[in-house]
């Protein structure tokens, strides 16, 4: 007799093995450990901190290990960890002018106060498999060269070279009284201010955000950006304990930050000037913040008195669908069982069936 | 006998631009009030303002509200303007897609502000939707259709039915006849004019179309560039015109 | 703020090592319990409620969760369904969840819990005063299949405009002569608020009117919180002249007979053949054990029992469930 399925305990015991089996994959080759993923796997680790919300190398590197390398499960698991942790206050806005650079592009300027600074990228590799790292004895030690002279301490943002002229928009915050939104604690709320709008992105994933960018690029939307700055590099976190009185820095994390500048024609409020758009992220995440910018400025036509007519200015369906969590739960969760609504919609079916079936007869005498 | 509704001094600006500019009149039940202006002369701006829609930069709009009298619409809470406007009042728009919802059958169009006001029986419900769509002259065998699939003309048709089942006292049309043929167009003016005149109507039409204006009005109101420049009776208005810019207006067209 | 760590050791000495009792620290608990406070003054209104991440995903349970890791105590006993049944994987995964971290007791007799977790069912047992039930939701905005903007959704509540909720029902009626909504049947709460009742189909409906057991809902995910307090009136949306009706078999229980309750349709073979159960495994193991007996034969029933799990299975706490035969 064939019957339905319904599992208990030990199908999801078993389960748990089997997955936890596939994990570690053949036995003769040696177990990855968490040393390897955070030193050779930087990047991932630093996207899975990103969307994870959670500054911790060590934690990002178990999670990839954990999740089979599926970042975006190692994402969530990052997420759940984070959610128990107890906060002990706000550091002080990070200040990303003060970094210690060290990789500073800008495409709006030849040069530029501190120059250009190309700094560790993919951007002008050959794709081309390596089969170097192929090869047994793997990539060795690689050394890059020291530079002649050291980096320029001096390192302006391009936005505030602008600002000087008056070109670019002022960077403030609509209302400084306002504590800064914090979606980990309080629900989005619509029309959701740009502090608000800025954490969701920047937790939001990157497939998505760059999707999106990418369409305001093609037409859906027309902000004609230019990447006014692109830097990569380390800052420091200060926090100002309230027994203390003043701040102390307290460590150091990488960041990646894009700032964009759009075109605007201005309004009836606004004279025609340059825009910004912002995104910013943990470690090594340069094409996240790229499209987290894009999106921030398509996102902001509410308040610059723009048509919003294309889905990255919509800020209820960008904001809505960002989160990898949010999205990969609610899809998987078709996986559950819906045998009462489906039950519910087959006895409907076979009733409207029967009806049509009926007023067909009734019809034809 | 007080109006039914009273402008005073009514201005919008959008920025710097001053889309329309200390406008006054009143408006009596059962009167037919037309505004003509070319493109771009700020009638739809008006239009918005007077209906609860748009909030004027200045002015006063009062309408004679059942049971309080004239009330400054803008005093009214956003709830009570919502309500106004799907009961007492109805708001034809030129493009059918804003004033229907496209996917919902025409009996669903009609039925709509009834149940919003608390209907509950199928079957009246859908005897009253009849009937509203054989006074707009419309095929009984398509209540159940989705406008979608219908012609223009027979779009807006459903729209005045739609408009007009909690028998409002007050309707707003921005160009009623826009965007169809000339024969569809007659044919639209004829059903307007008689359930005007039936129903004992108040309405506010925009329309840069004399022929309509002339068809449907009482009276005039010509603008330009935001201001009222002549108003009077539509047949003062159109056969003896005083302003310049009526003038150019009238000899314009043909005459009808 | 600095008092969760002392939280953070289990100090009941019972729950998960590194997590506080149920999981969630105790001001998230604090702060979901306002929201709930808040959902029960006024029923059915959608609360929104700083959700956290639960380690189980989105869509699976994790408002329910929320809210129960919120009110659960030390002395509760819970009962956790997901279609009904007792033991469908999610609801033994949810159960194991809180065994694990509230080390609460747990059961699956409806009369026997005090705080009832459930997806898309009403048991079929009584519930009453004291007891709790608290549904997952997935959806909380009745309103949305019609309006995606949460802006013009929330106006729409507040102005109790719901002219456009009926339309659709009218639209059902028109197309195909009835009302074509079997499961999430949107019901009117205290004669204010509209108010989805999560997808348990509308069979269940007429349960959650003058309910005496208190009725929460949590939805992770959207970040709302609802409630429906005890002997509140809830009506499902109709017309006059076309009455709302709850769904009904021609067959009865195959395995207890039970002739009132929402049935299964267990698929036997490929050519058709099949046999209606109920949903409830409780209550169906229950009136079995009291005697009653569908048309399938003992030793049928029985092999169909083996297969599934169901009944003559210790619950995983160990403790053999008293009306097993």
């Amino acid at each position: 007799m064939y019957v339905a399925v319904k599992g208990g305990e030990e199908a999801i015991l078993n389960s748990h093995k089997l997955i936890a089996e596939e994990r570690r994959g053949d036995p003769a080759v040696p177990e990855l450990t968490l040393t390897q993923i955070k030193e050779q796997m930087q990047i991932a680790v630093d996207r899975v901190m990103t969307e994870g919300s959670l500054y911790d190398r060590d934690l990002a590197a178990l999670a990839i290990k954990q999740a089979q390398g599926d970042l975006v499960e190692a994402i969530f698991l990052l997420r759940a960890y984070r959610t128990t942790l107890t906060r002990f206050g706000e550091t002080l806005p990070i200040d990303t002018a003060k970094m210690a650079v060290r990789r500073r592009i800008s495409a709006a300027y030849k040069d530029l106060p501190g120059g250009q600074v190309l700094g560790p990228s993919y951007d002008y590799t050959h794709r081309l498999l390596d089969f170097a790292l192929a090869a047994e004895e793997g990539a060795g030690e690689p050394q890059a060269e020291e530079a002649a002279e050291t980096v320029a301490e001096a390192m302006p943002r391009v936005t505030e070279i602008l600002n000087h002229e008056g070109l670019i928009e002022e960077e403030i915050a609509l209302n400084d009284e306002e504590p800064v939104a914090d979606l980990t604690r309080e629900p989005m709320e619509f029309p959701a201010d740009r502090d608000m709008r800025l954490q969701n992105l920047a937790r939001g994933d990157e497939g998505f955000l760059l999707a999106l960018g990418y369409s305001t690029q093609r037409g859906f939307g027309g902000n004609h950006p230019f990447a006014g700055e692109i830097r990569l590099g380390e800052v420091a976190v200060e926090f100002a304990p309230e027994e203390l009185g003043f701040a102390i820095e307290i460590g150091e994390i990488t960041v990646s930050e894009c700032q964009m500048i759009n075109q605007f024609a201005g309004s009836a409020e606004r004279p025609p000037q340059f825009t910004r758009g912002y995104g910013l992220a943990f470690g090594h995440c340069e094409r996240k913040t790229m499209a987290m910018a894009l999106v921030d400025r398509a996102l902001r036509a509410r308040e610059l008195d723009e048509v919003i007519e294309y889905p990255a200015q919509d800020e209820e369906f960008v904001l809505y669908h960002s989160d990898n969590v949010e999205a990969s739960g609610f899809v998987q969760h078709l996986k559950l069982p819906h045998y009462v609504d489906f039950q519910s919609e087959l006895q409907l079916i076979r009733s409207l069936r029967r009806r049509h079936t009926e007023e067909t007869l009734e019809a034809a005498e | 006998m007080s109006p039914l509704m009273r402008v005073h001094s009514l201005s919008h600006a959008f920025g710097n631009l001053l889309a329309c500019s200390d406008i006054s009149f009143e408006l009596h039940g059962g009167e037919v009030l037309g505004v003509v202006g070319e493109s771009g002369s700020g009638k739809t701006t008006l239009l918005n303002c007077l209906s609860a829609r748009l909030t004027p930069t200045n002015g006063i709009v009062e309408y004679d509200l059942r049971g309080r009298g004239l009330t400054d619409i803008y005093t009214l809470s956003e709830p009570e303007r919502r309500l106004l406007l799907r009961t007492d009042w109805g708001v034809v728009t030129q493009n059918p897609r804003d004033g229907l919802r496209m996917g919902v059958s025409a009996g669903g169009n009609v039925g709509e502000r009834l149940m919003a006001v608390g209907a509950r029986h199928y079957g009246e419900i859908r005897q009253e939707a009849e009937d509203w769509l054989s006074k707009v002259e419309m095929d009984l065998g398509r209540i159940d259709d989705a406008p979608k699939h219908f012609s223009g003309g027979m779009q807006q048709r459903l729209q005045i039915a739609r408009n007009l089942v909690t028998k409002p006292r007050l309707v707003f049309m921005d160009e009623p006849t826009g965007g169809l043929d000339v024969s569809v167009q007659a044919r639209l003016l004829d059903l307007l004019r008689g359930l005007v005149r039936e129903l004992n109507l108040a309405a506010i039409i925009v329309t840069h179309d004399l022929a309509v204006a002339r068809l449907l009005a009482d009276r005039l109101m010509v603008m330009k560039d935001g201001k009222v420049v002549e108003t009077g009776l539509t047949d003062q208005v159109l056969d003896d015109p005083h302003h310049p810019y009526t003038q150019l207006l009238v000899s314009s067209v043909l005459q009808v | 703020m600095t008092t969760a760590s002392a939280e953070k050791t289990a100090e009941n000495g019972a729950g998960e090592e590194g997590y506080n009792f149920a999981y969630l620290d105790e001001q998230t608990k604090r702060m979901i319990r306002r929201c709930i406070l808040k959902a029960v003054a006024v029923p059915g209104y959608q609360v929104p409620f700083g959700g956290r991440e639960m380690p189980l995903p989105y869509g699976w349970g994790t408002g329910g969760m929320q809210v129960t890791a919120s009110i659960i105590g030390h002395d509760d006993t819970l009962k956790v369904i997901d279609q009904g049944a007792d033991d469908t994987t999610n609801a033994v995964n949810i159960r194991r969840f809180f065994a694990r971290t509230a080390a609460v007791d747990t059961t699956e007799v409806t009369a026997e819990a005090s705080i009832v977790q459930t997806r898309h069912r009403v048991p079929e047992d009584p519930m009453t005063e004291g007891q709790i039930l608290v549904y997952q939701v997935p959806q909380p905005e009745p309103l949305r299949k019609l309006e995606p903007r949460e802006i013009e959704c929330r106006k729409m509540h507040a102005y109790k405009e719901y002219g456009l909720m009926q339309v659709s029902l009218y639209e059902d009626i028109a197309r195909f002569g009835e009302i074509a909504t079997s499961y999430s049947y949107p019901v009117m709460v205290n004669d204010r608020y509209l108010m989805s009742p999560t997808p348990i189909p509308k069979f269940d409906n007429p349960k959650m009117h003058d309910f005496p057991a208190l009725q929460l809902f949590g939805a992770g995910r959207e970040k709302r919180i609802y409630a429906i307090p005890p002997f509140t009136k809830v009506k499902s949306l109709d017309f006059d002249d076309h009455p709302f009706e709850v769904q009904q078999w021609e067959e009865n229980c195959a395995l207890c007979g039970a002739e009132d309750t929402f049935l299964d349709e267990v698929i036997l073979d490929d050519r058709g053949g099949k046999m209606y159960v109920c949903s409830d495994s409780h209550y169906c193991a229950r009136r079995r054990a009291e005697g009653h007996r569908g048309t399938l034969s003992d030793s049928a029933a029985a092999a169909y029992a083996a297969a599934v799990g169901a009944a003559d299975r210790p619950s995983e706490d160990g403790e053999s469930a008293e009306w097993v035969t």
